[in-house]
């Protein structure tokens, strides 16, 4: 196989992929009237989701609100502004660094659990038995397992970045001289504005983690629903969504940055 | 009647199937053998339109399979049960629970009676001990059995075994087979039944075809196909192995 062959190849099967997947999204938006119905599952994919994720989110969220505090303390140090170091956590967990962490998390423990439980039913059979039952995969798997987490994304980034906010507020008075009073009266400023009931930067994160626990959780199942040749097939399903849940997330996320602030639609 | 005419499929760039005929006359069963990989179990899926072929009619009760709409293929599979290779049991729900899936999803049966009627059918493959338990934790046979009563809780017209009795110790083994011609008889179901098993196959077939190249190389019913001296039908059939 020519180079040039197999770029055509590559291209081709990630086209396919991609259109698979989009199709997956619109046919799971149109069988949301199912919901009802799915509900017991539904909630049951909430749960694990948080069960799944949770302490991972919260770790991981803490460590990073430190070492967002640690490196722009230092710097604000320089020139003695230390103490809006409260406003700069919290903004930059609540508008980025939460939603994101929270989605890779997602996308590395739950979306890759979904790609491998699809996957696996796909080369086993199952999905098509399920087909072969006259019931709709997609309401039947893929949509609770999409409800479930584009719920439970926003959910988990709230916790992020309180926890976050927090790990800031350590830094905050261990290492930069700043009071934990202090701290949180400065992120208590930062964050409300009087004009507005939810101020823009918590929304506008909670917006984005909303797009990306949707992204994540379409993907992973589109990976999974496209599982061919057992358990080696699975395998790669799981890293295709991953993989692909990262590349989604980021590029969401600048898509949405953009929208919010440069186009100032709000 | 479910009728094949000279079916072609490629799959993976590889023809599997190559001018695939065969009839299945209403309340018959018909026993399809041939080499693993050879595309039994793709010929099945022919049938509830979960492949299409590239060429050819694949005609359930003279309806052209391939054709349907979706709720063409909805009426369709309504009337069919399917056992899959290895059952292809939901993980996440129990024995009885994947026994009902079919009930609960589209008939209006009140709880208890599905209840019933699930604990009548894995009664009659020798599961009710087992209802409550998940795929994981039950043998291959046992989830070869959980799927063979989800197939037939429905009382479908016509059932689909693929493997049925893989992996089951010869008394089991037996039960099903038994159990497969009597759901022929008392029901007046319409089988296809894929096995290796040379018991199964002279138990529970009306007519016996054997696959090569992609199509049906030998047929017959029960006693020709004993007599053949074709070396295919002796392979699958001959005296030693069973
Ligand atoms: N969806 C598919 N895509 C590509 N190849 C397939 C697919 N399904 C089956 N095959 C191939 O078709 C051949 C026949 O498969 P199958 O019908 O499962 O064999 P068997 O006769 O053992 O049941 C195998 O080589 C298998 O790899
Ligand atoms: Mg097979």
């Amino acid at each position: 196989m020519t180079p040039i062959h197999a770029a055509a190849e590559f291209t081709h099967r990630n086209l396919l992929g991609a259109g698979f997947t989009v199709r997956l999204l619109l046919r799971t938006l149109g069988r949301v009237h199912y919901l009802p119905r799915r509900m017991r599952f539904t909630l049951d994919q909430c749960f694990a989701a948080g069960v799944r994720a949770l302490p991972v989110t919260l770790c991981v969220a803490t460590v990073a609100g430190m070492i967002l505090a640690l490196q722009t303390g230092i710097e604000l140090r320089r020139f003695g502004q230390q103490s809006i170091i409260g406003s700069v956590t919290a903004l930059s967990m609540c508008r980025e660094m939460g939603p994101f962490i929270t989605s890779v998390i997602l996308a590395a423990t739950v979306g890759s659990a979904m790609a491998a439980e699809l996957g696996t039913m796909n080369v086993s059979d199952e999905v098509t038995a399920i087909e072969v039952m006259s019931v709709d995969p997609v309401d039947y798997l893929v949509l609770p397992r999409v409800v479930g987490l584009t719920v439970m994304c926003p959910l988990l980034t709230i916790f992020s970045n309180m926890v976050g906010i927090f790990g800031g507020s350590l830094i905050g008075a261990s290492n930069l001289g700043v009071s934990t009073q202090f701290y949180w009266r400065s992120v208590q400023e930062s964050l409300m504005t009087p004009e507005h009931l939810l101020p823009k930067d918590v929304y506008t994160g909670i917006v984005k983690a909303v797009i990306f626990g949707l992204a994540v959780s379409v993907v992973s199942c589109s990976a999974g629903l496209r599982a061919e040749g057992g358990a080696l097939g699975v395998g790669l399903a799981v890293q295709t969504a991953v993989k692909n849940s990262v590349i989604l997330i980021i590029v969401l996320g600048l898509i949405t940055t953009w929208f919010f602030y440069y186009l100032q639609i709000t | 009647m479910i009728e094949l005419r000279d079916v072609h499929k490629t799959l993976g760039g590889r023809p599997i199937l190559k001018g695939m005929s065969f009839q299945v006359p209403t309340g018959t069963t018909y026993v399809l053998m041939g080499r693993s990989g050879i595309g039994k179990s793709v010929t099945l899926k022919h049938l509830v339109g979960i492949l299409k072929p590239d060429r050819g009619e694949v005609l359930v009760d003279g309806v052209n399979v391939p054709s349907l709409d979706s709720e063409g293929l909805k009426d369709l599979r309504r009337k069919m049960g399917y056992l899959f290779q290895n059952g292809a049991l939901i993980n996440w729900l129990t024995v009885a629970q994947n026994v009902s899936l079919p009930l609960e999803e589209h008939s209006r049966l009140p709880r208890a009676e599905i209840r019933e009627r699930v604990m009548r059918t894995l009664h009659l493959v020798g599961m009710d001990h087992a209802a409550d338990l998940f795929p994981s934790k039950i043998s291959g046979g046992m989830r070869l059995r959980a799927g063979l009563a989800r197939a037939i809780v429905t009382e479908p017209r016509y059932v689909l075994y693929d493997e049925p009795n893989a992996g089951l110790d010869p008394i089991i083994a037996d039960q099903i087979h038994r159990l497969i011609v009597e759901v022929r008889d008392r029901l007046g179901v319409t089988g296809l039944v894929v096995t290796h098993s040379r018991a199964c196959a002279f138990t529970v077939a009306n007519r016996i075809g054997v696959i090569d190249e992609g199509r049906i190389a030998e047929e017959g019913t029960v006693p020709e196909m004993r007599a053949s001296t074709s070396p295919l039908v002796r392979a699958f059939l001959g005296g030693g192995s069973d």
